[in-house]
């Protein structure tokens, strides 16, 4: 356990339903860090997270000691850099440059093509959900027989991919889709199976019945 | 054959390649240049890049690395011992070097390519503002962190620093073919003072294209966009 101590201070502000704030709370949990949590309203934002994240306005936010970070990969970076227990980042340097490679495509290119799939109106579904498979077999390829992407531990592509592990499940169910399946992408879905069982991230990871509620709710919007 | 066996796959007109360059020069690492037609994608590009099928890639040995930042520290922490430090030392600092580079490649990378491919006045006016702005919140950054020194780095040029600087001579051939200073001293007069020093800078200077030849592939790259952008 590394508690904070009494003059160390980590407050992290973040959305509940939001995977990338999300990341940050397993990378916490995962270091056993304790931390002071605000819930931010983005209809409504605190003068804190507008202080804190001037640029972008959007969570996560960790606040270490009043120095703020944005960006939930920075965020991971820094949190590993900073409480080296129980490290997500090999020390190899090809092996860190092959974690940080994949974080950046789940964020630049898998992510995006699933939400993409599940909020895609009639017109553009057949390719959005083409896109979306295309994307899930580039994880598929990549993840191979690991346990994790990290290898036999939890790393930073395990954390980044937190969306594919259980976000995508619900977004799919809510659009009628057949993303990922354990028949199309076994890999994959074993992979899923792993990570949502895994003892902290168990922990970490929001509800499902309200997370579903949730996102549910912002369909009905459309 | 470089004694470390490194090859970069890259073309001249690439700030993100030039990233690399500037990396490997701060080190003092000889490397094969590989440059990529594009078209066709060399088999090289594909096998090394399958993902994203772009440059650069830097091969070490076998193993092949993407995307320019990526590469950049990789290249700082194998060569850790070489020349000087590119990420900072501690472990705040880094973060804030890495959440700018990623800001540069999303705000400025898109609304510097956005204003030169716009087909109307609106869209080219309202990326002007995006990249006036982006180029106001680096010149805070650079007071704000060099300490009155050179470079984002401080004495030496670091991570943030090869991460704007990479963009300079587009932002060169932006000002020739507008007519108009993008970089402007009474606006952004720290940043005007920090691109003469990173453009002379040793590891820098001698990589850089030619503003002319740059010019002509842009002029190019705007045509076949507009030709593109047409209805048929």
């Amino acid at each position: 356990m590394a508690p904070a101590n009494e003059e160390e201070e980590v407050r992290l502000l973040g959305k509940w339903p939001s995977p990338f704030s999300n990341r940050v709370v397993l990378a916490l949990k995962l270091k056993g860090v304790e931390y002071k949590y605000s819930e931010e309203n983005l209809a409504n934002k605190s003068d804190d997270l507008l202080k804190y994240n001037p640029v972008y306005k959007k969570v996560p936010v960790l606040v270490h000691n009043g120095n703020p970070i944005a960006e939930s990969l920075v965020i991971l970076e820094y949190i590993d850099d900073t409480w080296t227990n129980n490290s997500f980042l090999s020390q190899d340097p090809y092996e860190r440059a092959l974690a940080r490679f994949w974080s950046k495509t789940l964020d630049d290119k898998i992510l995006p093509a699933i939400w993409n799939a599940c909020w895609s109106d009639e017109k553009g579904r057949e390719k959005a959900v083409e896109e979306a498979l295309e994307a899930l077999n580039i994880l598929e390829n990549e993840i191979k027989d690991k346990k994790f992407f990290g290898g036999e531990t939890i790393g930073l592509v395990d954390i980044a991919a937190n969306f594919i592990g259980y976000w995508v499940e619900i977004l799919q169910e809510i659009a009628g889709l057949e993303l990922l399946t354990v028949e199309k992408f076994p890999k994959v879905f074993k992979w899923s199976q792993e990570f949502i069982n895994h003892p902290v991230i168990k922990e970490g990871l929001p509800p499902r019945d309200e997370l579903f509620a949730f996102f549910k709710a912002s369909a009905s919007k459309k | 054959m470089a004694t470390n066996d490194l090859k970069l796959l890259s073309t001249p007109s690439s700030p993100f390649a030039l990233r690399v360059k500037i990396a490997l020069n701060i080190k003092g690492l000889d490397y094969d240049n590989i440059v990529e037609t594009m078209n066709p994608k060399s088999d090289l590009l594909l096998q090394s890049n399958p993902v994203y099928k772009k440059i650069p890639v830097l091969i070490h040995g076998d193993k092949p690395i993407s995307e320019s930042a990526i590469i950049v520290e990789y290249i700082d922490e194998v060569w850790k011992n070489n020349g000087t430090p590119i990420l900072p030392s501690n472990a705040y600092d880094c973060a804030i070097a890495r959440f700018w580079v990623a800001y540069i490649d999303d705000k400025w990378y898109n609304s510097s390519r956005n204003h030169l491919v716009a087909q109307n006045e609106e869209s080219k006016k309202a990326n002007f503002d995006q990249m006036e702005e982006v180029l106001l919140r680096l010149e805070d950054v650079l007071n704000k962190y060099s300490e009155g020194k050179e470079f984002f780095g401080g004495d030496k040029i670091g991570f943030l620093d090869i991460g704007f600087g990479s963009y300079l001579s587009w932002l060169r051939v932006t000002e020739k073919m507008i007519g108009k200073k993008v970089l402007d001293e009474t606006k952004t007069p720290a940043l005007v003072k920090w691109a003469e020093a990173f453009v002379a800078h040793p590891a820098v200077k001698g990589n850089l294209p030619e503003i002319d030849k740059l010019l002509e592939f842009a002029k190019g790259l705007v045509q076949r966009m507009a030709a593109a952008a047409c209805p048929k």
